[in-house]
């Protein structure tokens, strides 16, 4: 932290096991994510037997070409991309005007609508009640019943209004006000061009949450057809559909076969896993500063 | 216009008190704008937030669908009675305080005293990679976390499972064991959410003063005293805001993961009032019943919320409102 400073023992000490807390973390972290890679193209006898450990044994691309070829996953992949992109433009055209009009000291009735955003942060109408109601709008199993009842959330309205507050100067709307500029105008041409960041943070925090969400869709969709990723996987990794399923009396040849079907089952496993992580985790360290930003935004109290 | 309305009914300490009644009009008019701005977020919050609120009222009837919700007869509050006395009550209850308490002992710490040794790493390339790799986990998705713990944990083909054996000692039963259920739930946690839980306090140990440490370097004090002596201190306000938003959610575990690691053989220790409000109202559609466990839910998480503000209000300065 300050260099030119002397270490003395107890320090070189205390700084040896702090190095080493923080490699134990990084180990354990990073260990699975390795591994899960190396599975994913291993052979799968290699790795039901914990033969193949760190570094793949026996490279296969087997697990990815039953991916490619099942048209769930990939009818999944298509909805779920539907699903962010429309639901992420819809979270933004709620969030950012709203929080606009919430950082603007002259907005008549600002803690009013603050009130009554921040009382569903602790209270509210539970999971049947919603239910009902979106099943009542005639919503469950279309499109909608995924993306319109998580238009907004209440944390990140608060995280982009005190980015309006204290990053956009205020002179700025009271010179374009003088001048004869509408809000309309203002917002669009104005702020709007110099909030890239919090439009980033946003569409990241919203996109990442709309492609990972499973539960909406468990509930309100039934028709397979409509199914994203998530739930594909459910299907996959969770309720092991894709594994073999036994019974009866089985003869060698068959128990066999179904061994076999087994080892291919979860190597399935592994490269789904890998491919439906890798646009999140690729982009990821790119865009880890936007991502680190909002939550240093979020936790100057608003 | 409905919204410019409301915000007339809302509260009078926005404007200045020398300002007349005609001038709140004037500004109300000259930002009318504004009203279009906010429009989209009041209107969901009222129907999606504010209208299942109004549908709570079925916890206290027969909720009837032909009838809707105010044809529905009432009950009173016979379904709170049929909950409270049903013989897996008290088993939710303690699963659902036993896991987030457990969760907040265990998982509350971890990120703290990571965040304070990632602030004493001065090698620049190992702290972003270390900061990079511990954060990813929270990236991945609740489905592909449980499925990553059902595959490492295979008591078949699961490399935790061969790892203990290769040890020499013999593996348990993680998935279908209930004693190991919760245990297994908290630490897949803490490897997912430690990481992106130190950006927080990171953000507050930028703050602090370098005249502090070199004040204290001067004074002859240890790297591991400053630690303790400076940085701690500073991390306290964050510590019990947060402290207080879990307490807030002790009965709210999060039950979309607890949904997916549920198995027939460990629900003993893994059924959370949250899943079972999801199975008996939306599974086998008793949604009066249902509905009533919910509320029960949300009232005792609004109260402990209330209560642990209050007693933090009474005794520091970090309390949230």
């Amino acid at each position: 932290m300050l260099s030119g400073v002397r270490e003395t023992r107890r320090d070189k000490v205390f700084l040896a096991f702090n190095y080493l807390y923080v490699f134990l973390a990084f180990l354990i972290v990073f260990y699975p994510l390795v591994y899960m890679v190396s599975a994913s193209i291993s052979d799968p006898k290699a790795v039901g037997s914990g033969e193949m450990w760190l570094w793949p044994k026996g490279i296969t691309f087997d697990g990815y070409k039953r991916v490619f070829e099942n048209t769930s996953i990939w009818t999944g992949y298509g909805n779920t991309i539907l699903y962010t992109v429309v639901g992420t433009a819809i979270n933004l055209l709620v969030t950012l005007p709203a929080a606009y009009a919430l950082s603007r000291k002259d907005f008549v009735g600002r803690n009013f609508f603050m009130g009554m955003f921040m009382v569903t942060m602790f209270f509210g109408g539970g999971l049947v009640p919603t239910y009902l109601l979106v099943k009542q709008l005639g919503m469950v199993n279309t499109m909608w019943a995924i993306v319109i009842p998580s238009a907004a959330s209440i944390w990140n309205i608060i995280v982009s209004r005190t980015f309006f507050q204290s990053s956009i100067p205020k002179e700025l709307q009271e010179a374009a006000q003088i001048d004869g500029c509408t809000n309309m105008r203002l917002f669009v041409k104005i702020i709007l061009p110099l909030s890239m960041p919090i439009i980033a943070v946003m569409a990241l925090f919203y996109g990442v949450g709309n492609w990972n969400s499973y539960f909406s869709a468990l509930i309100y969709l039934n028709d397979s057809a409509k199914y994203p990723l998530q739930l594909v996987l459910r299907q996959i990794l969770v309720l092991q559909e894709m594994a073999a399923q036994g019974g009866g009396a089985i003869d060698a040849s068959t128990a066999a076969a179904m061994n076999n079907k087994a080892e291919i089952a979860a190597l399935v496993k592994y490269s789904v896993i890998i491919v439906a992580t890798i646009p999140v985790i690729v982009i990821y360290p790119f865009l880890q500063r936007y991502f680190v930003q909002g939550v240093m935004i979020g936790s100057v109290k608003g | 216009m409905h919204d410019t309305k409301a915000a007339i009914a809302g509260p009078p300490a926005v404007m200045p008190r020398k300002k007349t009644h005609k001038s709140l009009w004037k500004r109300i008019i000259l930002n009318w704008e504004l009203y279009l701005f906010i429009a989209p977020a009041f209107f969901y919050f009222l129907i999606f937030c504010y209208g299942p609120m109004y549908g709570i009222q079925i916890a206290f009837k027969n909720f009837i669908p032909t009838k809707g919700i105010t044809g529905s007869p009432w009950v009173g509050f016979d379904h709170f009675v049929r909950f409270f006395h049903s013989y897996y009550f008290w088993d939710l209850l303690w699963n659902t305080l036993s896991i987030s308490l457990y969760s907040l002992v265990v998982g509350f710490p971890i990120p703290i005293i990571l965040a304070l040794a990632f602030n004493e790493v001065r090698n620049g390339f190992f702290k972003k990679l270390s900061q990079t790799v511990t954060y990813a986990p929270h990236f991945i998705s609740m489905v592909v976390m449980a499925g990553m713990i059902i595959t490492f944990l295979s008591p078949s083909t699961g490399i935790v499972t061969h790892m203990i054996e290769g040890l020499g000692l013999k593996a348990p039963d993680f998935l279908t064991d209930p004693r190991w259920f919760k245990t297994m739930y908290v630490f897949s946690d803490v490897w997912q959410s430690a990481g992106w839980g130190t950006i927080i306090y990171l953000a507050a140990l930028s703050g602090v003063d370098p005249g502090l440490h070199e004040a204290a370097i001067i004074d002859g004090a240890s790297r591991f005293q400053r630690v303790r002596h400076i940085n701690i201190p500073v991390l306290i306000p964050t510590m019990t805001i947060l402290l207080i938003l879990n307490m807030g959610s002790l009965l709210g575990v999060g039950f979309e993961k607890i949904l997916l690691l549920q198995n027939p053989l460990n629900m003993s220790s893994s059924d959370v009032i949250s899943t079972f409000v999801y199975r008996s109202g939306l599974v086998d559609a008793q949604y009066s019943f249902s509905t009533a466990i919910g509320l029960f839910n949300s009232v005792i998480n609004a109260v402990l919320l209330i209560v642990v503000n209050q007693i933090v209000r009474r005794t520091s300065e970090n309390s949230l409102w």
